[in-house]
C-alpha cells in the first residue's frame, strides 16, 4: 500500500503546488527549535570571538607564573589561568577566533575549489570528468587526518599550513556532492535551452547551473564547518597546527593535557568551548539541510496516515448500510478537501454516484477536477496531512466505508476492491520480480501457500495475456515494457476476485497501440468476470471504448451525468461540449480546434455560483449566483447549469 | 525548389564502444538512414511511439546533437558546418520548443531575464530595443506584460508553454521545431497553444517541424507528415494522402489504435507482440515480427523507402502496393 500512498501524496501534491507560496527560507528556519538553538550559539559565540579586541581582557600571551594554574572564579582571572599563568578567559576568546577563522576560511577554500572542480567535471564529462574525478579519487583514498598529517608534514607545521592541509582534505567532500547535481541539472531542457539561447558555456555554468547547485554547496559547507574545526583543533592538539604562544582551542586542549589530573579546568574549558560550538553549528547546518533539501519541499518525509482522517460527524453516521441496493457501490455528497495552513482546496466537494455490477463507469476531467481524488477517498487512500474527508458515505457491501475502521479498508484494498495506477514503474516494486508481488496480494488476502500464490499469479498473468507467463513472473520491472507493467498491474488488480476496479489514467503513460490493447483486455476481462470498473480518464475518446455511463468533472464537482451514447450524441453542460470540442479529432483534419479561453479556477477560490461560469459563453449574472444545483434531466441524465436550454441540447 | 530544411542519410547512435576494461556497451541505433525535406512554410510532421527516434531526430535538426553520420542542409549549407563556424547564426535561424515547459525554464529566473537571453546573445539588441520586443513577444504569445518579472513556478502548465514558445519567437527564427509541445498539457489548453502554433506561424512565416505521437493533434497542423518505426521513416506523405488512405501497414495500425471520441471500435486490428530491442534490431523490415502481411521477404531484406507514386509519396513496404490491407482479418 505504500506505493498507493505515494502516488497519492504526489497528486495531492501537485494539485496544491502551483496554488500555495512557500514559506520564505527564514520562516522554515525558525520553525524548527533546535536550529534556532544552533542559530543562538553560533551568533553568541561568533560575536565574542569578533569583538575579543574590543572586550576588557588581559593580554592571552603575557605570562606570569607567579600566577600560575589559579582555579576558575579567582580574583582576576574568571576561568582561571594555565600553567604559564596566562588568562584561560582571555585564551579561549582569542583562540575561539582563531579555530572560527581557520575553519570558516578552510571551508571556503574546500567548498570553491571542490565545488569548481565538481561543476566542471559534471558539464563538460567524459575525459575532463573522469580526469578530474579520479584525481578526486586518490586524494579519497588515504584515511583522511594520515593525509592531513601527511601535507602538514611537507608544509611544515604551522596554522596556515594546518588550514591549507584541512581545505584540499575537504574538497572531494564538494566535488563528489556537486558533481552529481550538476550532472543531473545539464539533462534539464533549460541548459539546452540556455545553450540554444546564444549563452556560452561560461555563462551556463554561472547564470544556469551554479544558482541551482548553490544549495547543495551551502548545505555541505555548513555541515563542513563543523568538522573542520574539530580537525583544526585536532592538528593544533598534536602541535602541528598553532604554534606557542599563539592560542587556538585544539593548541589549548594539547597544553592542558599534561596537567589534566592537578588542574583538569585548563584542559577543560577550552574542549567545552569546542564542543558547544561545534553542536551549534552542527544544529544549525542540519536545520538548513532540512530547509534547503529538495526531497522535503515536497512534503515527502512527512510520513501520511494509514487511513485519511474523516470528519466526526462523517463517522457517526455509522458502518452499516440498511438501504437495499441494486449498485455494488454508491457514494453519496462525498467531499475531500485538503487544508494546508489557512487554504482549504475542496479539491472533491459533493460528488454522488452509483455504480453497478459489471458497468463500467467514466470520470472525465483536467487535472485538477478531482477525478483521482474522488477514486482515492473511497478506500481512505488520500494522504493525511493535508487531506481530511469532511462529508459523504461510501456504501460497499452493506457498510459505509468513510466510518469502516482500519482493518476493514485494509481488507478490501486490493482485495473486493482493487487500484490501476498510470504509470506502474512507480507501483511495483523494483527490487521483487514481478510474479512475487502479485503472489504476495494473494497470499494476503487468501492466505494461500506461497507456492500456490505463484502458482495463482502465472494464471492470472495468462490471464492478461502476457506471453511466456511462467518466465516472465520471474522478471524484474524494469525489464518488462510499458504495455507489459501495465498488465501486471491489471493481473495484480485481478487477484483477488474484486467486485470493483478503479483505474486512474491507466494507459495515459501508453503508446496509443499499447493503449489499444490494454482497453480491450480490461472490456474483456470486465465481462467475462463481472466486474463494475470505475476508469478515470481525460480522453473522451477512451471513454467511448470502455464506458457504459460516464461522469464529467469539473473544480471538484461533477457537472454531467449521462450515459456515454447521450454524452456524445447529445451533451448538456457548455463545459462537456466545449471540452469535447476543443480536442482535435482523427479524419477531421480542418476543424477549427475551439480552445476553451482561461484556465480552471483555483479550488481555494472558487467563484460564487457556477464554477465554470468564467470561462463559459453563455454565462449570465444568475450563474454565479447562489448554489446551483445538479438538475435530473430525463431518466439517467443530470448537469449542473441553469442554461441548459440555450446550450443547444 | 530546394528544400529549406533537409536530411540527407542521417544517422545517430548512442553507446558502442567499450569501456576502459568492461565488457562491451550495446550499441543502439536511434536514428537510421532518415531522409528528409522541409520547405519553407510548410509544417513536416514526425510522428511515432515512444523509443522511435523522433525526438533524437529533432535534437540534430537544432544542432543540439550531431549526426554520427549522414548530413542536415540549412539553405544548402551544410548545419555541422555553420554550427562550427557561425553557432550564433545558426541559433537565430532554427529555434527549438521543448516537451515540458516547466523544466525548459530555468527555476531561478525570471521570465524577463529568460526572454532577454536570445536578444542579448544571438541578435545584440541594445536595453531599450530588448525592452520593446519584450513587448511584443509577450503580446504574440497572450500573455500579460506584467508577468516579465514572475518566476516560472507561478505559471500554469499552458502559460509556461507560452513562455517558452516565446522564447523560440524571440530569436525571430525561420524554422522552429517543436518537440510534442503539446503532450504535457490538459486538453483544454492544448488547444489553445495549438492555435496559438497556428496564428504565430501564419504572422511570422514560420516553418515548423512538429514531433507527436498524437496523430490527431499532427492531422490538425501539418501538411506533410513522416512516420517512424525503430529509427527509421517508414512513410512519407501529405497530410491528405498519409490519414485517409495510409500505405504502410505500421501506418495502418497506428491510425486504427487511435480512440476517436464517439465511435467504438469493435474490430480493429491491433498490434501484435512487443517492440523489438533496437541494440539488435530484426535483420529484415524491423515491423516484420509484428506485421499482420509479413512474408518470408519481409524477414530476410528491408524494403526501401522508395516513391509509391509521382506525388512525392514514399513508403518503405514491399505490399504497399496492396489495396486490401485494410482488412484486419488477415492476420495470423
Amino acid at each position: 500500500m505504500s506505493a498507493n500512498a505515494n502516488t497519492s501524496a504526489n497528486a495531492a501534491a501537485s494539485m496544491v503546488k502551483p496554488m500555495s507560496s512557500r514559506p520564505g527560507l527564514w520562516a522554515r528556519l525558525r520553525r524548527n527549535h533546535l536550529a534556532v538553538f544552533g542559530i543562538v550559539i553560533v551568533v553568541l559565540v561568533s560575536l565574542t570571538a569578533l569583538c575579543a579586541p574590543l572586550l576588557p581582557l588581559p593580554d592571552p600571551d603575557a605570562t606570569a607564573l607567579s600566577d600560575r594554574l589559579q582555579k576558575p572564579f579567582s580574583e582576576n582571572h574568571l576561568l582561571g589561568t594555565d600553567h604559564l599563568g596566562r588568562d584561560i578567559l582571555s585564551r579561549v576568546v582569542w583562540g575561539t577566533r582563531v579555530s572560527l577563522a581557520v575553519g570558516v576560511v578552510a571551508t571556503l577554500i574546500a567548498a570553491i575549489t571542490g565545488s569548481l572542480i565538481g561543476i566542471v567535471a559534471g558539464f563538460y564529462g567524459r575525459w575532463l570528468d573522469n580526469l578530474l574525478m579520479r584525481s578526486i579519487d586518490m586524494v579519497m583514498a588515504f584515511p583522511y587526518m594520515l593525509l592531513a598529517l601527511a601535507i602538514v608534514a611537507v608544509l611544515g607545521p604551522g596554522l596556515m599550513n594546518a588550514l591549507f592541509a584541512i581545505a584540499i582534505v575537504n574538497i572531494p567532500f564538494f566535488a563528489r556532492s556537486v558533481r552529481g547535481v550538476t550532472l543531473g541539472l545539464v539533462r534539464q531542457e533549460y541548459v539546452d535551452a540556455a545553450r540554444l539561447s546564444g549563452l556560452t558555456d561560461v555563462r551556463i555554468l554561472g547564470g544556469e547551473i551554479l544558482p541551482n547547485v548553490m544549495p547543495v554547496i551551502i548545505i555541505t559547507m555548513s555541515t563542513t564547518v563543523g568538522w573542520m574545526i574539530l580537525e583544526t583543533a585536532g592538528l593544533s592538539f598534536l602541535g602541528l597546527g598553532a604554534q606557542p604562544p599563539q592560542a587556538d582551542l585544539g593548541s589549548m586542549l594539547g597544553e592542558g593535557r599534561k596537567l589534566v589530573i592537578t588542574a583538569p579546568h585548563v584542559a577543560t574549558i577550552p574542549g567545552l568551548v569546542i564542543l558547544i560550538l561545534v553542536v551549534g553549528i552542527n544544529l544549525l547546518g542540519d536545520g538548513l539541510r532540512d530547509v534547503l533539501d529538495p526531497r522535503l519541499k515536497s512534503g515527502a518525509l512527512v510520513r501520511p496516515a494509514a487511513a485519511t482522517e474523516v470528519d466526526q460527524a462523517v463517522r457517526s453516521a455509522g458502518v452499516e448500510d440498511s438501504v437495499e441496493r441494486d449498485a455494488v457501490l454508491s457514494v453519496s455528497n462525498l467531499k475531500t478537501h485538503f487544508i494546508t495552513g489557512q487554504d482549504v482546496y475542496k479539491a472533491v466537494d459533493g460528488v454522488s454516484f452509483d455504480v453497478r455490477p459489471g458497468e463500467c463507469l467514466g470520470i472525465v476531467g483536467e487535472s485538477g477536477c478531482g477525478k483521482s481524488v474522488t477514486a482515492l477517498s473511497l478506500l481512505g487512500l488520500v494522504p493525511t496531512p493535508p487531506g481530511r474527508i469532511v462529508s459523504g458515505r461510501v456504501d460497499f457491501e452493506a457498510q459505509n466505508l468513510l466510518a469502516a475502521p482500519l482493518e476493514t479498508l485494509r481488507a478490501i484494498r486490493g482485495g473486493k476492491m482493487a487500484y490501476v495506477f498510470q504509470d506502474p514503474l512507480t507501483t511495483l516494486n523494483p527490487l521483487f520480480p514481478v510474479g512475487e508481488q502479485i503472489a504476495e496480494s494473494i497470499r494476503e488476502h487468501q492466505g494461500l501457500s506461497g507456492k500456490q500464490a505463484l502458482q495463482r499469479a502465472v494464471t492470472l498473468m495468462e490471464q492478461v495475456q502476457i506471453p511466456n507467463a511462467k518466465d516472465r513472473a520471474h522478471a524484474y520491472p524494469h525489464e518488462l515494457s510499458g504495455g507489459m507493467r501495465q498488465r501486471i498491474g491489471i493481473a495484480m488488480a485481478l487477484a483477488n476476485d474484486p467486485q470493483i476496479i478503479i483505474a486512474d489514467e491507466p494507459t495515459t503513460a501508453l503508446d496509443v497501440t499499447v493503449q489499444a490493447e490494454i482497453l480491450k483486455l480490461l472490456d474483456t476481462l470486465r465481462k467475462e468476470k463481472n466486474v463494475a470498473v470505475i476508469f478515470i480518464t481525460h480522453d473522451f475518446g477512451v471513454v467511448s471504448e470502455l464506458c457504459d455511463r460516464v461522469l464529467v468533472m469539473y473544480a471538484g464537482r461533477v457537472v454531467e451525468a449521462a450515459s456515454t451514447e447521450d454524452i456524445f450524441s447529445r451533451p448538456l453542460h457548455p463545459y462537456t461540449q466545449q471540452l469535447m470540442a476543443c480536442v482535435p479529432r482523427l479524419g477531421q483534419a480542418d476543424k477549427v480546434v475551439a480552445a476553451i479561453p482561461g484556465i480552471p479556477p483555483a479550488v481555494n477560490d472558487l467563484p460564487q455560483g457556477c464554477a465554470f461560469a468564467d470561462r463559459c459563453e453563455l454565462a449570465q449574472d444568475a450563474c454565479r449566483q447562489g448554489e446551483i444545483a445538479l438538475e435530473r434531466f430525463g431518466e439517467n441524465r443530470a448537469a449542473r447549469c441553469i442554461r441548459i436550454d440555450e446550450a443547444g441540447a | 525548389m530546394s528544400a529549406l530544411l533537409e536530411c540527407k542519410n542521417l544517422y545517430q547512435a548512442f553507446g558502442g564502444g567499450r569501456k576502459l576494461l568492461g565488457p562491451a556497451k550495446p550499441k543502439i541505433q536511434a536514428v537510421s538512414d532518415v531522409n528528409l525535406q522541409i520547405q519553407r512554410g510548410q509544417t513536416l510532421g514526425i510522428v511515432g511511439e515512444s523509443g522511435c527516434g523522433k525526438s533524437t531526430l529533432a535534437r540534430m535538426l537544432v544542432g543540439l546533437d550531431l549526426p554520427s553520420s549522414g548530413d542536415i542542409y540549412f539553405q544548402g549549407k551544410d548545419l555541422v558546418e555553420v554550427k562550427r563556424d557561425n553557432p550564433r547564426w545558426l541559433r537565430q535561424q532554427i529555434q527549438f520548443v521543448f516537451q515540458d515547459p516547466l523544466s525548459s525554464l530555468n527555476p531561478r529566473k525570471t521570465i524577463r531575464q529568460i526572454l532577454e537571453a536570445p536578444l542579448r546573445h544571438l541578435l545584440n539588441k541594445s536595453p531599450t530595443e530588448r525592452q520593446d520586443r519584450l513587448q511584443e513577444l509577450m503580446q504574440a504569445v497572450n500573455l500579460r506584460p506584467e508577468f516579465l518579472d514572475r518566476y516560472p513556478h507561478e505559471f500554469s502548465g499552458g502559460q509556461s508553454q507560452r513562455i517558452g514558445i516565446a522564447r523560440a519567437l524571440a530569436a525571430e527564427p525561420d524554422v522552429m521545431i517543436l518537440d510534442e509541445p503539446v503532450s504535457a498539457l490538459d486538453v483544454s489548453v492544448q488547444a489553445q497553444i495549438l492555435n496559438l502554433l497556428r496564428d504565430l506561424k501564419q504572422q511570422f512565416n514560420l516553418t515548423y517541424v512538429f514531433i507527436s505521437h498524437d496523430l490527431a493533434v499532427v492531422e490538425n497542423l501539418c501538411d506533410t507528415v513522416a512516420v517512424m518505426y525503430l529509427g527509421r521513416v517508414v512513410e512519407s506523405a501529405s497530410r491528405e494522402q498519409l490519414f485517409n488512405d495510409p500505405k504502410h501497414p505500421y501506418t495502418r495500425i497506428l491510425l486504427s489504435s487511435v480512440p476517436v471520441a464517439g465511435q467504438k471500435k469493435t474490430a480493429s486490428v491491433s498490434l501484435q507482440g512487443e517492440l523489438p530491442n533496437p541494440a539488435a534490431p530484426p535483420p529484415g523490415c524491423a515491423f516484420a515480427p509484428r506485421c499482420y502481411r509479413a512474408e518470408a521477404k519481409c524477414r530476410e531484406s528491408r524494403p526501401p523507402l522508395e516513391h509509391f507514386d509521382d506525388t512525392g509519396r514514399k513508403v518503405a513496404c514491399y505490399f504497399a502496393e496492396d489495396s486490401d490491407l485494410h482488412d484486419g482479418d488477415t492476420q495470423s
